[in-house]
C-alpha cells in the first residue's frame, strides 16, 4: 500500500508539480500510521501477555475447562477465549485485544492461576477491513472498555467500523438485531437492517457525493452548474460475505445409511408407477375412524395400504422375497413383515409391522400407533427395526406425486405414496366428478421382478383400494 | 430492543393484574423482581442467558424467580445421571451454563437467580439475603450459611445448592430451595449408573437432604417466592411487586426463542460432556450358553471416540465385528443413534437368522450401558 502511494505522489507530481510537497508530508504521514494497520500475516506485531484477571471473591485458582480460540485464531476485542471455572462458577473470560492467538498456557483441565498469563496475543489492526476504511481516521485500539456504548441504557457491541457504518446510515445501533458473538452488531446486521428499510439490497457505501469527473473542456463553466446538480451516485462495492464452508466428518447413523444406501445402487432397478382413485376408500375411512378412536386407535389410511400390499403380496409372492449375495438363490419370505418409513431426529427409520398376513385392519393400525409413538420418542428397539421384507414410504404426508424411491437390501421391493388430491376425473357415464386421487410408485429389483408382475400387483393392489368392499373377499 | 420499553410492557401487564397504580419510576434504578410464567426448564434457563447478554445491569440488580417442572440440570462441566430413569419417568434433562452439579427440579423447588454486574457479584450476600427472609418467616428454622454456599436445614441436611456465571460485565449466581421436591426421584436419578466410569468431569458432592416442607408443614413455595421476594425488596429499596414475565415472548425478550432452542439441541445438553471412558465387562445369555463381553470406550463431546468390544471368539464373524466397531466410532453416545445405526448396518451384514439374533443380542446390550 505503501508503494502505491508513493507511486500516484510521482504521477501527480507530473500533473501538478507545485502540490508535491504537501503530498510528500502527507504521504510520509500516511505511511507511518499505515504501518500500525499493515494486514499482511507476514509482519510481526507486538506479542502480549494476556494475564487472567481478578475473578471476585478472593479466588486465586481456577480450572480451565473449555478453550473456545486455538493457536494461530485471530481474535476480536470481547470475543470469548475460555471458560474456567471456581467453586460452582463459571467464568468466561473474554479478550482484551484485537489479534491473533499465538500461545495458549494452559491445557483443559489445568489449573490457571489469578494474576499469571492466559495467552499469548499478537496485536494486530481487525482484518478484513473493506478498502472504503480510511486508515487515518480511525484510532488504533485502546484496551478500554470506551468502545462499547450505552443508548438508552442498553449495551450494544459492535467495532468501531461497524458503528461508522450505521453512523453514516442513521442507524441506531439499539434497533439493530447483532447476530455476532455475545449478540454483537455485524457489517452484516447493518446491511440487513438497510435492506429491511429501503426493500432492497443495497450496497454497503455511505452517503458519500461523488462528482464524477468531468472532460477537461468543460471544467471552468461547468463549475457553478455542477453545485447545482449534484446527484451522490452511490459507488458500487463488492459486498463482503463472511459466511465459511462447513465439513465435518460422516459419523454413526449416516455412515450406516451410506453403506446401505451404496448397496442399494447395485440393484437394477425399474420402476412402475400409477394413479388409485381413493374417494371410496376416504369416505369408508371417515366412517371407521370414530370407531377405532372409541378402541383407542387413530385410523389413517396406512392401515389400508398395507393391508391391501400383503393380500398382493399373496398373489406374487416375489416381491417378498430376498436375493442373496451372490444372486444365486431366491428366498421366498413367510411372513409379510412391512416397513413403513418414518421421518425422525435420526433421519428415515423403517420400523416394521410384523406378520401383516395374519393381521386385520385395526390391528395394523394399532401397531403403527405403538411404532409411530416409540419412534417419536426415540425408543425404537431393534426388534421392531429389523426383518422387514417389503417397505411402503407415505412421502405424501410431506408431499410430491410421483417419486424413484429406493429399494432398502435386502428387500426386492418398495412402494412410494405421493400426496392425496382433489383433482377432476370422468365416471363411467362421462360425468366430470371430484376424485381423490393418489399417486404410487414402485421399485423393484429387476433381476428377479419383471415389469409384468409388478405391473400385476399394482393393479390388484389399487383394486382393493378404489374397491375397499373387494377386499372382503380376500380377507383372511 | 430497547429495554426500558419491555419493561413497561412488563409493568403493564403487571398493572393490569394487581395495582393500576405502578409508577414507573421505581424501575429506573436500585432493582427488579422478576418471576417466570413458565415451568418449562429450558425457557427458564433461556431467560437466564437472555438477561445475562441483554440487560445493562450497571446501576441495577435483578432477581428472577422460576419453577420447573420435574428436570434434572446439569452443570456445564458435568455429567453423571441416571440417563435411563430419565427417560423413563419423562423428566427432561437439561444443561445449564453456570458451573457446579447436578440438581433434580420440580414443582416443589424453587430457584432463584441473583443478576448484578460483575463487580457486583458477591454469592455470600444473596445466600444470606435467603436466609435472612426464611428466618423473617419462621423464626423457629435452623437455617444457615456454610463455606460451601450451601444452605444447611438443622445443621446437616441440605436445602439449597448455589451455581454461578461470570461475563465480561455481568454476573448471575443461582440458588435452588427445597420446599417439597420429590427426594426419592431426587436420589435415584443423580445417581449415576455407571461401574468403571472415570473422567475429568466436576465431580458430585453427594450430600442429604430435606425439604422445608419436612420441618414445617405450612410452608408452600409461594409463601417463600413472597418473603424472598419481600427480603430483596427491603435490601435494595425498591418497589416489592414482582413482574410477571412471559419466556416465550419475543417482543419483551427478542431471540428469547433462538436461545431456548440452544439450550436444548443435542449439541449442548450432550455434546458438552467432557470426555468420559467406560471399561466394563457383561454376560449375554444366548441359548443355552453365557457370553462374557468386554466393552471399553471413550467418550468426548457426547461421541464415541475409541471403542472396542471383545467377543468370544468365532461367536460373530471377526469381520463383521470390526464393522459395527468402525461404524460406532464416530457416532454419538446414544441409545437411539446406536439402535438406527446398528439395525440399518443389518441390511448389508450377511441374511441369516442366527447372525440376525446374535447381531440384535450384541446390540441391544450395547445399548444397556448408555
Amino acid at each position: 500500500v505503501c508503494i502505491h502511494r508513493v507511486r500516484s505522489c510521482s504521477s501527480i507530481r507530473f500533473i501538478k508539480s507545485k502540490y508535491v510537497c504537501v503530498f510528500d508530508k502527507s504521504s510520509l504521514k500516511f505511511s507511518h500510521q499505515q504501518r500500525l494497520f499493515r494486514t499482511s500475516a507476514v509482519s510481526h506485531g507486538q506479542i502480549v501477555q494476556f494475564k487472567l484477571s481478578d475473578i471476585g471473591e478472593g479466588i486465586t485458582e481456577v480450572t480451565v475447562k473449555e478453550w473456545y480460540i486455538k493457536e494461530g485464531d485471530s481474535v476480536s476485542q470481547f470475543d470469548s477465549i475460555c471458560e474456567v471455572q471456581s467453586d460452582k462458577a463459571s467464568v468466561t473470560i473474554t479478550s482484551r485485544y484485537d489479534g491473533i492467538i499465538r500461545k495458549l498456557h494452559y491445557n483443559l483441565d489445568d489449573i490457571a492461576y489469578v494474576g499469571k498469563p492466559l495467552v499469548d496475543i499478537e496485536i494486530d489492526a481487525s482484518k478484513g477491513l473493506a478498502p472504503e476504511e480510511d486508515v487515518v481516521e480511525t484510532p488504533p485500539m485502546s484496551h478500554e472498555e470506551h468502545t462499547h456504548q450505552e443508548i438508552k441504557g442498553h449495551k450494544t457491541l459492535a467495532t468501531p467500523a461497524v458503528r461508522r457504518l450505521a453512523m453514516e446510515n442513521n442507524i441506531k445501533l439499539s434497533e439493530v438485531v447483532g447476530t455476532g458473538k455475545d449478540n454483537r452488531i455485524l457489517k452484516e446486521d447493518i446491511l440487513n437492517y438497510l435492506a429491511k428499510q429501503t426493500g432492497a439490497i443495497l450496497p454497503p457505501s455511505p452517503k458519500a457525493e461523488i462528482i464524477p469527473p468531468l472532460p477537461k473542456s468543460e471544467t471552468v463553466p461547468a463549475a457553478p452548474k455542477d453545485k447545482a446538480h449534484k446527484i451522490p451516485v452511490p459507488v458500487s462495492r463488492p459486498i463482503v460475505f463472511s459466511g465459511k464452508d462447513k465439513t465435518e466428518p460422516v459419523t454413526g447413523f449416516h455412515k450406516a445409511m451410506v453403506k446401505t444406501m451404496s448397496a442399494a445402487l447395485k440393484i437394477p432397478h425399474f420402476g412402475y408407477c400409477d394413479e388409485i382413485d381413493l374417494t371410496q376408500l376416504v369416505q369408508l375411512r371417515e366412517e371407521l375412524k370414530p370407531l377405532a378412536q372409541i378402541r383407542g386407535v387413530k385410523l389413517s389410511f396406512m392401515p389400508f395400504f398395507i393391508k391391501a400390499a400383503s393380500l398382493g403380496l399373496l398373489q406374487y409372492p416375489i416381491l417378498n422375497a430376498s436375493l442373496d449375495e451372490n444372486c444365486q438363490n431366491v428366498t421366498y419370505k413367510a411372513s409379510h413383515n412391512i416397513g413403513v418409513a418414518m421421518d425422525t431426529e435420526q433421519g428415515l427409520i423403517v420400523p416394521n409391522v410384523k406378520n401383516v398376513q395374519v393381521c386385520s385392519v385395526f390391528e395394523i393400525a394399532s401397531e403403527l400407533n405403538r411404532l409411530q409413538s416409540l419412534g417419536s420418542a426415540g425408543q425404537l428397539g431393534t426388534n421392531d427395526l429389523t426383518g422387514g421384507t417389503f417397505t411402503l414410504s407415505n412421502i405424501g404426508t410431506i408431499g410430491g406425486t410421483y417419486t424413484k424411491p429406493v429399494i432398502l437390501p435386502p428387500e426386492v421391493a418398495i412402494g412410494a405414496l405421493g400426496k392425496i388430491q382433489v383433482l377432476p376425473r370422468f365416471n363411467r357415464k362421462g360425468e366430470v366428478f371430484k376424485a381423490q386421487i393418489m399417486n404410487v410408485s414402485w421399485s423393484a429389483d429387476h433381476r428377479i421382478i419383471d415389469g409384468a408382475t409388478m405391473a400385476r400387483f399394482s393393479n390388484l393392489w389399487k383394486s382393493y383400494l378404489e374397491n375397499p368392499a373387494s377386499m372382503l373377499l380376500d380377507l383372511k | 430492543m430497547v429495554l426500558q420499553s419491555s419493561l413497561k410492557n412488563c409493568f403493564q401487564l403487571f398493572s393490569i393484574l394487581r395495582t393500576p397504580k405502578v409508577g414507573f419510576r421505581s424501575t429506573t434504578s436500585g432493582g427488579l423482581i422478576i418471576q417466570s410464567i413458565s415451568n418449562d426448564v429450558y425457557q427458564n434457563l433461556a431467560v437466564e442467558d437472555w438477561i445475562h447478554d441483554h440487560m445493562n445491569l450497571e446501576n441495577r440488580q435483578v432477581l428472577f424467580l422460576w419453577r420447573n417442572s420435574p428436570a434434572v440440570v446439569i452443570g456445564r462441566h458435568q455429567n453423571e445421571c441416571n440417563l435411563r430413569l430419565l427417560r423413563q419417568k419423562n423428566i427432561k434433562l437439561a444443561r445449564r451454563r453456570s458451573g457446579g452439579g447436578t440438581v433434580y427440579h420440580d414443582l416443589g423447588n424453587i430457584n432463584l437467580t441473583f443478576f448484578t454486574t460483575r463487580k457486583k457479584y458477591e454469592r455470600m450476600e444473596n445466600l444470606k439475603l435467603v436466609v435472612k427472609a426464611l428466618k423473617a418467616l419462621r423464626p423457629q428454622l435452623d437455617v444457615h450459611v456454610t463455606d460451601r454456599y450451601d444452605i444447611l436445614l438443622d445443621r446437616q441436611y441440605k436445602i439449597s445448592g448455589t451455581a454461578a456465571k461470570l461475563g465480561r460485565t455481568t454476573a448471575y449466581h443461582h440458588c435452588t430451595l427445597l420446599c417439597n421436591a420429590d427426594k426419592f426421584v431426587l436420589t435415584s436419578v443423580l445417581k449415576s449408573p455407571y461401574k468403571g466410569l472415570k473422567s475429568n468431569a466436576t465431580p458430585s458432592v453427594p450430600a442429604s437432604v430435606k425439604n422445608l416442607f419436612d420441618e414445617d408443614p405450612s410452608l408452600t413455595c409461594e409463601m417463600l417466592l413472597d418473603a424472598i421476594a419481600e427480603e430483596y425488596a427491603t435490601q435494595h429499596q425498591i418497589d416489592h411487586r414482582i413482574a410477571l414475565i412471559n419466556p416465550a415472548d419475543e417482543t419483551v425478550l427478542p431471540g428469547i426463542n433462538n436461545k431456548t432452542k440452544e439450550l436444548q439441541a443435542w449439541e449442548w445438553v450432550y455434546g458438552k460432556t467432557p470426555k468420559f471412558s467406560i471399561s466394563t465387562r457383561f454376560n449375554m445369555i444366548y441359548k443355552d450358553s453365557v457370553l462374557d463381553v468386554k466393552v471399553d470406550m471413550d467418550v468426548k463431546h457426547g461421541r464415541i471416540e475409541v471403542c472396542n468390544i471383545d467377543l468370544p471368539e468365532q461367536w460373530l464373524p471377526p469381520a463383521l465385528c470390526s464393522e459395527l466397531v468402525k461404524s460406532l466410532t464416530g457416532s454419538k453416545f446414544c441409545p437411539n443413534e446406536i439402535t438406527a445405526l446398528a439395525t440399518t448396518l443389518l441390511r448389508v451384514c450377511p441374511q441369516d437368522d442366527e447372525f440376525h439374533s446374535r447381531w440384535n443380542l450384541l446390540c441391544e446390550n450395547m445399548i444397556m450401558l448408555m
